[in-house]
């Protein structure tokens, strides 16, 4: 009897395992089986590097939303990247103990705002703003990156701080013992260190602007052509399928489907050098 | 350096070779310091003017008919939205926690070290933690809609939100599972006990603070999902009946109001709703993580 139940509950927890197995699996399924008969049906090349989208002609070119999507993502980057590591340094070994109480938790929250209030946000005071300072229409690439780079902030800042706590005291020490003053110690012996951890946390920032629908939605403009300049208006992979999906039909409605996969497909590659990194630093 | 060198000529040679050290020092010194209190700030300055610009506006509009019970186009009441986002929760988490839990216990209970299956069901997981939440939605209207005939409902979102949040249980879990010391498992061993009384009876209950942080950053991402939502439980703005019932959570709710234009003000108030529960749902983890690690407080990923 007993042994009955030590084996039926192993089977349980066995089976509970198998389940993200199983859910990768249904959504790869799922989506390469509608996706990739309507790359055929489009042409792959036609698809990934046709300029036009214009579902109403059957014109289905993601070209642009693939330029759109790396553009924000690297202007979220570009604002990002610089402020979350500087701030991670100043978290790990600069903040006083009293305000620490107050960042952390106040970094843990931005990571806990939904998306749609940073996009409402985005929407009722950075795109007036971008349209008085910089002219324009104000929903622009500019803007989708400053609301995203505001958004990843807590990602890199987070994985950054820990990396840099996980670097060895003695490293610090030895460049106090060599005469440099603190901020030296920290940035040209602890900083190097933590290098791969620091990288990781900005790949799984690439991912989250790279991911992020519905605050970009709200703020970049959305119109589906290569941007020219900063204040032009924008659309990425992931709004493309918001913004179409609920009235999409037929091939129309694939292509919809094969662009999320475009977008799997990048994510995909970008968890495998998160992996990568995460493995060299272990 | 040259001045430096003939002003003190008559002295000893060790003092020149340290000063102009000790000048370049001084300019890259405060630079670098300038330089990460300006990042520290600008960080905390951004949200607090994100935060306190949405309580400014909001507040005031924060009207008793705002909170009415049933929702209609000129009070556009979240209440119904609140209810459902209870709903979505609940179900979401009635789901996953079971199974991100169990999935936890056999990684780190039941499978041998170097398991292939351990290292394929990390690999998924990080895999699905990392896909983008419009993904998720399209793969919930392609299978739980459409496949499986549940059309746009409560349904159909939870399931897709349990597997969204999945990969968050299951490493919080696992992180709380693994804290527990071995001697605990030994000692329950060698009373006699077999392993599934050591799992429900010395392990579970010794994660439960860890287990729990990490249930209450699940329900903070369900609470602030919207397009994983919007194609699978859709945008009807009544509190569900059914489990098979069309309905839109808070954060989709917020949505809609500012997509329309019409609403701005009860959109700014919805945001403060938002915003006040994102404030509570952190709060709450973090106090969670702190009864785990003695005040170390919550590490991972979002």
């Amino acid at each position: 009897m007993k042994n009955l139940r030590e084996k039926l509950m192993h089977a349980v927890f066995l089976l509970t395992a198998c389940v993200s197995v199983a859910a990768v699996l249904l959504i790869c399924l799922f989506l390469f089986a509608s996706g990739f008969p309507a790359i055929a049906e489009i042409g792959p090349f036609n698809f990934l590097l046709g300029s036009e989208w214009r579902p109403a002609n059957d014109l289905y070119g993601i070209f642009p939303m693939i330029v759109g999507s790396l553009y924000v993502t690297a202007g979220a980057l570009l604002i990002g990247v610089p402020v979350g590591i500087l701030t991670a340094v100043f978290l790990a070994r600069f903040c006083p103990k009293r305000l620490y109480r107050v960042m952390k938790p106040a970094v843990n929250l931005m990571a806990g705002i939904p998306s749609v209030v940073y996009g409402f946000f985005g929407l009722v005071v950075l795109v007036p703003l971008v349209r008085e300072l910089f002219g324009g229409r104000g929903m622009s690439v500019l803007t989708a990156s400053l609301l995203l780079g505001l958004m990843i902030l807590p990602t890199i800042i987070n994985v950054s701080e820990s990396a840099i706590r996980a670097v060895p005291q003695s490293y610090y020490e030895g460049g106090l013992a060599l005469g440099a003053t603190h901020e030296r110690s920290v940035f040209y012996a602890m900083l190097p260190a933590a290098k791969s951890g620091i990288f990781a946390g900005v790949v799984l920032g690439v991912g989250r602007a790279i991911g992020e629908t519905m605050a970009v939605m709200m703020v970049a403009g959305n119109q589906p052509v290569i941007p020219d300049s900063l204040t032009d208006g924008v659309r990425t992979l992931t709004t493309n399928i918001v913004l179409e999906m609920g009235y999409s039909t037929d091939l129309h409605r694939e292509a919809l489907i094969a662009t999320a996969v475009v977008l799997f497909v990048f994510v995909l590659i970008i968890n495998v050098s998160f992996s990568l990194l995460k493995q060299k630093k272990s | 350096m040259v001045i430096i060198m003939n002003r003190t000529l008559t002295r000893p040679i060790a003092l020149p070779l340290h000063k102009p050290e000790r000048r370049r020092r001084d300019i890259q010194t405060p630079l670098l310091r300038g330089a990460v209190w300006t990042a520290a700030m600008l960080t905390l300055a951004s949200l607090g003017f994100l935060i306190a610009y949405i309580l400014i506006k909001g507040i005031p509009n924060l009207t008793p008919s705002l909170f009415a019970w049933t929702y209609n186009s000129t009070n556009v009441s979240l209440t119904p939205a609140l209810i459902n986002t209870l709903y979505m929760i609940l179900l979401a988490l009635g789901i996953s926690v079971p199974v991100g839990i169990g999935a936890a216990v056999y990684m780190t209970e039941y499978a041998k070290r170097g398991s292939k299956l351990v290292k394929l069901v990390r690999v998924t997981a990080e895999t699905l933690s990392g896909i983008p939440s419009i993904v998720y939605g399209l793969f919930g209207s392609l299978f739980f809609v459409d496949s499986c005939g549940f059309g746009l409902s409560l349904l159909s979102g939870g399931l897709t939100l349990a597997i969204m949040i999945l990969p968050l249980i299951m490493r919080t879990a696992e992180e709380a599972l693994l804290a527990v010391p071995d001697s605990w498992r030994e000692g329950s061993f060698g009373l006699g006990a077999g392993r599934v009384r050591t799992v429900f009876r010395i392990i579970l209950p010794a994660a439960i603070p860890g287990i729990l942080s990490g249930v209450i950053l699940a329900v903070g991402r369900i609470m602030g999902e919207s397009a994983a939502l919007i194609f699978t439980a859709g945008t009807v703005a009544e509190a569900a009946g059914s489990l098979l019932d069309s309905t839109r959570t808070l954060a989709v709710h917020m949505y809609t109001l500012s997509g329309e234009g019409l609403y701005i003000e009860q959109a700014y108030a919805t945001a403060v709703v938002l915003l006040v529960l994102a404030a509570v749902v952190n709060g709450l983890s973090g106090l969670a993580a702190r009864c785990l690690t003695g005040g170390r407080g919550s590490q991972w990923i979002r």
